[in-house]
């Protein structure tokens, strides 16, 4: 992957455009289930198959879903107005897409990068509705070839919130993490499930090169079908070098449609600008204006669920000293910040905390992702405390992921009983006098030979003594008797 | 005397005629007078009994079967009717069945209504005579050689011959009152969104409405009573109050902004919960009080129209005088634009709600090579003239590159036009003129000149522009014994008064004689005749 000076002196200006479907109960202009994966044209009505008469109806909770976007990505939310987009396409009932054109509801906003804080613009955030989906079936075998076209509308008015950004994107890997972060956002305040393999997240990319510090635009082109943040990183790169190529050579960019081909490993040009729809976009007379006054907008900010910018914060916050971002940024990025917060919260040291989520739960992320947070400080206190070793912390917290239930009842039912200080010191005593050569040497300096100590008492305990009490007796014992 | 739907539910819910016999009767009447008329393209013989029979159980049980109990209605066939093919007159929906019905309907059903059928209309509503019926032309009752308007001519027909007791329509651009005043009936078109339009087959969102047909304004102003009222299954119909001591209607809470997540139930059949009637069916407003009304005589509809029709307005604003009001002639330049502005915006939002008839889910299909030209080809075989011509006009005034001097350009006019009926309306409660600018014109007479035909809505499309309410009341005929229409336009919401003045010019109106093609007694005695020409 090259770097932004490595394209031989020039560089690439990129814009995306997300499409998300809103994790709504019922579709964006009547009452039927928004549900992935249901049998083909179960989930339809008059409305979502345009049958002649029937009118849309907007779905108040995409509404909210679509404020909620805008709110996170510190757009400007306001009243808003639908358009008809003109088009026709077999999977499109009505022939024409609602959608929002001049007047939408989000405007002007930002999303950082995690990583550099760069920050990317938001040129708007509005609703439309999706399309149904045509599976092409091949030919039959007939004299004349019989293919044909089937045709689901489950997903025709599944509600769409597509966010456009500005094109402030100048590598292939900020496009990834620009995607990357904007999932995570869309899940973390609940707006959509934003599955690219299931097709709730679908990016399309605008890429344009010019010479490296020109303030001029080029001419650019579109990529579709990037159904994967590898396919994205692929497309751009290819994209790019496809352009340099050409301008590098005195030739020029054509603005196109491309498709991107998996497995050719390159973009293919589907519709030059002249070919382009011409949408007649006008108001949709079927709708009114959706007003949005400063108090339903401030009721949909104060029930906004963090960002996971403000995720990662708060776990950084916790932290007397510095700490590893990286690491934050995974663990949110898995949604296991809960289980980290509740464990500084329950008295947990925050670097135990953050260790322990990091490798034995994020191990078993869907699992962990069902753990209670409290429960799961309770574990971690235990070990803190010494009740548990680090070996037990674990078993015990594999069985909690395998089947729940609580850490206390599950050590004990382990047989992982707390050994009290005491009965560990006499452990130690007694095993210090049946080795006095030992302990002799210890005494005189050899200190690897605490893990001789530490495996008799081990071996004594069959495991249930914590190895920093031993070693604990023995430097008192050690004290002692100076 | 035709029969009013007032005394028909009367005595249905009395008990003293079964709405099964009326019902009868009526579908012997569409069957030996409707092969002369052609008013309608489904009769729905079944149904209708079905629903009498219910009304009849309804009344032994002593319950009351709503206040349109067995009133014989005729839908336009641009509504939709759960089962019962709603063709829009056109090729391209002519075998499709609707899985649901109207709000409309099940408003009308719920009231005790007996549908008798589906009524004859322009191919989509585009047009001002009925000829462009993909199937057939209906006659005007009062001359089998003219038309009986348009679009919704199948309605007017059928109330004018007394084959339906009242009938819906839809106006757009003149739609109702254009027909009404051709056949010498009552139609109105209520304000903008005081109707639900779910399951009214589109052509212009922002102008169509659904609106009665009767022989009286009493009859009308009932039947609006029952189909009016909010609707959530369509965003723009509004919430009114009814205040109940003025009468006045106001907006409740505004318009519906948005629907509710897991509300919005839009499943077959179902219903969602409705307002109650807009008001009583005890129309204290038919009293005809207008003493002290001020009435502007409107000239931009008025003084272009044809002498005979010109003279019965004024004498329409004389009776008015004599009644206690006051009138005088008022202008509103602005109107020149509007007939220019409605030929953008309708056919504009006409080429997106056609899109849809394109061959995959319902209606016609003929088959091709690959998709395109199958949605091509159904297309081109599907729609009549008219509606492609109406489809080229709005897909070019919509273009990129053309919107704002077209559609963009046509919604400023239409905004000067509210403010220009705003000016007026503050020193006149009413406006009065001519329907239509003559009378019933003759079959075949205008097809060959589309212009010609849209100068016949010049009169009614302004009240759709601004979306106010209008009504055509008959006022006697012309030199020709052809029916004249004025035209009572009132503000938005100002259907009270629109109705009071409507119902004053009806009783000082001179007597209309019965169309020769009549059933001209839905109580008993059948005494229909034929055009006279067999």
């Amino acid at each position: 992957m090259s770097d932004l000076a490595g394209y031989r002196g020039y560089e690439p200006v990129i814009g995306l455009e997300v499409h998300c479907e809103l994790d709504t109960v019922t579709k964006m202009f009547c009452g039927c289930p928004n549900s992935f994966g249901d049998a083909p044209n179960t989930n339809i009505c008059p409305v979502c198959l345009a049958l002649p008469g029937s009118l849309p109806v907007v779905n108040e909770m995409a509404v909210e879903f679509a404020a909620r976007i805008g709110l996170a990505l510190h757009c400007e939310v306001r009243p808003s107005i639908f358009h008809r987009k003109n088009y026709f396409y077999p999977d499109m009932p009505k022939d024409y897409q609602i959608s929002q054109y001049d007047e939408p509801i989000n405007v002007n906003g930002w999303l950082e990068l995690p990583a550099s804080g760069v920050r990317i613009g938001i040129e708007r955030a509005h609703m439309e509705e999706d399309t149904g989906k045509t599976t092409h079936v091949g030919g039959g075998g007939r004299i004349h070839d019989s293919s044909f076209s089937l045709v689901d509308y489950n997903r025709a008015g599944v509600p769409l919130v597509e966010i456009v950004s500005r094109p402030d994107i100048r590598s292939s890997e900020q496009a990834r993490q620009y995607v990357s972060e904007l999932r995570m956002l869309l899940v973390s305040i609940g707006a959509s499930k934003a599955r690219m393999e299931e097709g709730s997240l679908r990016v399309d990319a605008n890429v344009s090169v010019r010479p490296t510090g020109s303030g001029v635009l080029g001419t650019r082109c579109e990529i579709k079908n990037l159904n994967s943040l590898r396919s994205l990183v692929r497309a751009i790169e290819y994209e790019i070098e496809r352009q340099v190529d050409l301008v590098s050579t005195g030739q020029v960019v054509v603005q196109q449609t491309r498709h991107w081909d998996e497995a050719g490993g390159r973009t293919i040009a589907l519709r030059s600008k002249e070919e382009a729809h011409d949408y007649r976009y006008f108001p949709e007379p079927d709708l009114v204006r959706l007003d949005f006054d400063s108090d339903r907008v401030a009721r949909i900010a104060g029930a906004l669920p963090p960002t996971p910018e403000q995720r990662r914060a708060r776990i950084i916050s916790l932290f007397d000293a510095p700490t590893g971002t990286d690491l934050v940024a995974t663990i949110v990025e898995m949604g296991l910040d809960v289980l980290v917060i509740s464990a500084i919260e329950h008295g947990v040291v925050p670097e135990r905390a953050l260790s322990r989520t990091a490798n034995e739960a994020a191990a078993r992320v869907e699992d962990a992702l069902n753990l209670d947070p409290g429960l799961y400080a309770r574990l971690l206190m235990m070990e803190q405390e010494g009740k548990l070793t680090p070996t037990q912390t674990k078993a015990v917290l594999q069985a909690m992921m395998d089947s729940g239930g609580e850490p206390e009842s599950i050590a004990s039912t382990m047989g992982f009983e707390a050994m009290d200080s005491e009965v560990v010191a006499d452990l130690v005593s007694g095993i210090v006098d049946a080795n006095p050569d030992e302990w002799q040497r210890y005494r005189d300096g050899e200190g690897k030979l605490a893990q001789f100590f530490v495996g008799q008492v081990m071996k004594a305990t069959r495991g249930k003594a914590s190895g920093k009490e031993v070693i604990a007796a023995l430097d008192r014992l050690k004290a002692g008797a100076k | 005397m035709r029969a009013s739907a007032g005394d028909v539910s009367a005595q249905v819910r009395q008990g003293r005629v079964s709405a099964t016999s009326i019902t009868e009767r009526y579908l012997e009447a569409i069957e030996s007078f409707d092969r002369e008329l052609h008013a309608f393209l489904t009769v729905m013989a079944d149904h209708a009994v079905e629903q009498a029979t219910r009304i009849d159980r309804l009344v032994e049980m002593g319950k009351d079967p709503g206040p349109l109990a067995g009133v014989p209605v005729a839908i336009k066939d641009n509504l939709c009717t759960r089962g019962v093919p709603t063709t829009c007159a056109s090729h391209i929906l002519e075998n499709w069945r609707p899985p649901y019905s109207a709000t409309v309907v099940e408003k009308l059903e719920r009231a005790g209504a007996v549908i008798v059928g589906k009524t004859n209309m322009d191919e989509f509503a585009m047009g001002s005579s009925t000829e462009n019926s993909a199937f057939w032309a209906t006659r005007n009752p009062y001359d089998a050689d003219r038309v009986p308007g348009g679009s919704s001519g199948g309605s007017a027909a059928a109330v004018a011959s007394g084959l339906s007791v009242v009938a819906l329509g839809s106006d757009t651009g003149g739609s109702i009152r254009q027909p009404a005043a051709l056949c010498g009936v009552v139609g109105m078109k209520p304000t903008y969104g005081m109707v639900s339009r779910y399951g009214l087959v589109a052509f212009a969102s922002s102008l169509d409405q659904v609106g009665p047909f009767g022989t009286t304004v009493e009859d009308v102003a009932l039947v609006f009573s029952v189909i009016a009222g909010h609707d959530p299954r369509d965003s723009t119909s509004l919430k009114v109050r009814r205040d109940v001591d003025t009468g006045l209607l106001t907006l409740a809470d505004g318009v519906a902004v948005s629907g509710q997540e897991g509300v919005v139930d839009a499943s077959y059949g179902s219903m969602p919960g409705e307002d109650a009637y807009i008001w009583p069916a005890s129309h204290g407003l038919m009293d005809g009080a207008i003493e002290g009304l001020r009435v502007g005589v409107l000239k931009e509809i008025t003084s272009d129209a044809a002498p005979d029709v010109r003279r019965r307005v004024e004498e329409a604003a004389a009776a008015l005088v004599s009644l206690g009001a006051t009138v005088e002639e008022v202008s509103i330049p602005e109107l020149h634009y509007a007939l220019g502005a409605y030929y953008l915006i309708a056919p504009a939002e006409a080429s997106s709600n056609l899109a849809r008839y394109d061959g995959i889910r319902y209606g016609l299909r003929v088959d091709a090579e690959d998709t395109t030209s199958m949605m091509s080809r159904t297309r081109s075989s599907g729609f009549g003239s008219e509606v492609k011509r109406r489809i080229m006009l709005g897909t070019y005034a919509l273009s990129a590159g053309y919107y704002d001097a077209y559609y963009g350009q046509a919604q400023r006019v239409r905004a000067v036009l509210v403010d220009a009926f705003a000016a007026v309306y503050r020193d006149h409660d009413v406006l009065l003129g001519a329907t239509t600018p003559a009378t019933a014109f003759g079959v075949g007479e205008k097809t060959g000149d589309p212009l010609a035909m849209y100068l016949s809505d010049v009169c009614t499309i302004p009240s759709n522009l601004a979306g106010h309410p209008a009504i055509s009341v008959p006022f006697g005929v012309d030199d020709d014994g052809l029916p004249v229409g004025v035209q009572v336009l009132a503000p938005a919401l100002g259907e009270p008064v629109m109705f009071r003045v409507a119902a004053a010019i009806e009783s000082a109106a001179p007597s209309l004689p019965p169309p020769p093609v009549c059933f001209a007694d839905g109580m008993g005695v059948q005494s229909g005749m034929g055009y006279g020409h067999e």
